[in-house]
């Protein structure tokens, strides 16, 4: 067990902090200025995005152990349900924007 | 060093994606570069990746027979689900990100009898959110199919400040290893479900894509924990940039409903009738029906014709019914426009979505601005299924709820006719009082089964 003081002088700790401060700033300023219209495909694109987590499920299916059933089972599950964020919000949003498409080209 | 350069271009293609999906002309390649960035990153991570000791990883078939099962379920879902089921499923397919963070702290729990403090702090926290953000989800999709009613709970606020009460408790006696106790964990696990469900259940149908944008920065967030725990660069800065720009999209919608996010999440919008009182203690007089055949002379001699799209007309799957009325209505010399309400329907642009399929052009559909602006020279508005985005209570009454929304101001046309299937209050269950002014006519049914007799008396006049 290490205590809090350890946690603020390991360098990995400033260097993740850094990246999240600047792509906390980085997500406001790409999207502050929206068309209402784009509300539900930007909305449901990030949802996809966030299906990063699938990499994490992707890790703990391949670090477990070949007995450890437990493991096993609910990485198993989590490499479905984040590969089901991903594939469906990707095509969910691409359903979604294939109708802007086709109305822009009849205009 | 080729899988942190892979990791590289997937954080930027999430950047550029998310970037061009907030202009019209780039949205649908920016998903596409959004999802070949992830592609990458997905098969990168798989053959790449190595653990401390270099062993890289194991467990193939499973793998892929996992990601071959998500992907098939996932494309099927996504392409058969109907246009205005749409907002549903993105909360599913959200709820199911926020299970996968859940599922992975928990065998990372078990995987480390003896982690370190910033460890456990980072494992708890996304749990902690994964899960509320996997049950408000599930009930938020509930909710927008109907299998879930809205509830008040009683005291509501007194149970969830509880709830979060002992949440904190139970995560400090685990984090500072008072107690270590399995038991803690999975406590934690059950009121965080508990909280996202009861979170949810007294939101209002109205603001459910307040709720669902909320949700959704909620996965980021627990997605980004994730990318703590294994030190990725790509999981961190995709699931803080959808955390981030997740939490403004959630302030843009509830700027175009002109309330506060507080005022959403505490919320008197759907839960209690505030707005009881307001139809209630007024005097509302009566209101008048219109037949189809009046409706069908008075539209067919009007000089312009304005259609104002609602949730009913989503539910009555009468977008095709919709643009044939248009296309007669045309035929017939007359100017067909559609007026769309940023908030119409359950999400910000679902009226959009919905008219594109069915076809219809798009310079016709009008955003707020300017379909008021028409409004004046308009002979005919005819309102399909839509309610609180017309009610002039929230320019009129500083006691309603919705007061302060800007509304279409279909007062300002000639005629207006209201098609609803009864004279129920809308889904914020606000009385309307356009419906007893004289200019307004009703026109009760079923809005497809309407717009289709509509057509066919048109076509004889």
């Amino acid at each position: 067990m290490d205590s809090i003081a350890q946690l603020f002088t390991d360098a990995a700790t400033y260097r993740l902090l850094t990246i999240v401060i600047l792509s906390i700033f980085l997500g406001i300023e790409v999207i502050s200025r929206v068309p209402s219209v784009l509300h539900t495909p930007l909305m449901s694109g990030a949802n996809a995005i966030h299906g990063v987590v699938i990499i994490g499920a992707i890790i703990v299916m391949g670090e477990a152990a070949s007995d450890d059933y437990l493991a096993l089972t609910l990485g198993f599950l989590a490499v479905i349900l984040g590969t089901l964020n991903v594939v469906g919000g990707f095509v969910v949003t691409d359903r979604m924007l294939e109708m802007f498409d086709k109305k822009k080209k009849r205009k | 060093m080729l899988l942190p350069l892979i990791y590289l271009i997937g954080s930027i293609t999430f950047i550029l994606g998310l970037k061009m999906l907030s202009h019209p002309d780039s949205a649908r390649k920016g998903n596409l570069v959004a999802a070949f960035g992830m592609t990458l990153a997905i098969v990168g991570t798989i053959f790449l990746y190595r653990d401390h000791s270099g062993n890289s990883l194991g467990n193939y078939p499973w793998i892929f027979a996992g990601l071959v099962i998500g992907s098939i379920v996932g494309t099927l879902a996504a392409k058969k689900v109907q246009m205005t089921a749409m907002p549903e499923m993105v909360s599913l397919f959200n709820g199911m990100g926020g299970a996968c963070a859940m599922l992975i702290s928990i065998v990372e729990y078990h995987h480390n009898p003896n982690p370190s403090m910033g460890m456990l702090v980072v494992i708890v926290l996304g749990m902690l959110i994964g899960t509320v953000s996997f049950s408000g989800s599930i009930i938020a999709w509930g909710k927008l199919n109907g299998r879930i009613k809205d509830r008040t709970i009683p005291a509501g606020q007194a149970i969830n400040f509880l709830l979060f009460a002992g949440i904190l408790t139970m995560a400090v006696l685990l984090v500072f290893s008072i107690s270590s106790a399995p038991f803690l964990f999975y406590g934690i696990l059950a009121l965080a479900a508990l909280y996202g469900i009861l979170f949810v259940m007294p939101i209002g149908g109205a603001d459910m894509p307040v709720v669902i944008s909320l949700l959704n920065s909620f996965t980021g967030v627990a997605a980004a924990f994730g990318g703590f725990l294994y030190d990725n660069p790509v999981m961190l800065t995709g699931g803080i940039l959808v955390g981030s720009a997740g939490t403004i999209l959630t302030i843009l919608m509830c700027k175009a409903m002109n309330r506060s996010l507080k005022n959403v999440l505490i919320g008197s919008f759907g839960g209690q009738k505030t707005g009881g009182s307001v139809g209630g203690s007024k005097e509302q007089g009566s209101y008048k029906e219109i037949s189809l055949n009046d409706t069908a002379v008075l539209m067919a001699y009007a000089s312009k014709v304005m259609i104002i799209p609602g949730y009913g007309l989503a539910v009555a799957q009468a977008q095709h019914a919709c643009h044939e009325l248009e296309k007669v209505l045309e035929d017939k010399g007359v100017e067909v426009s559609y007026g769309i309400h940023p908030v119409a329907g359950r999400m910000p642009g679902h009226m959009n979505v919905l008219l594109a399929e069915a076809d219809v052009p798009y310079d016709k559909l009008k955003e707020m601005e300017e379909a008021n602006d028409q409004m004046a020279q308009t002979t005919v508005v005819l309102i399909i299924g839509a309610n609180d985005v017309v009610n002039p209570a929230a320019k009129e009454d500083p006691a309603s709820p919705i007061y302060g929304m800007p509304i279409l101001e279909v007062e300002k046309a000639e005629h207006v006719i209201v098609n609803k299937r009864s004279m129920k209050p809308g889904y914020a269950g606000i009385e309307n009082d356009l419906f007893f002014k004289p200019k307004t006519s009703m026109l009760f049914g079923d809005a497809k089964k309407v717009l289709q007799d509509l057509v066919s008396e048109l076509k004889q006049v």
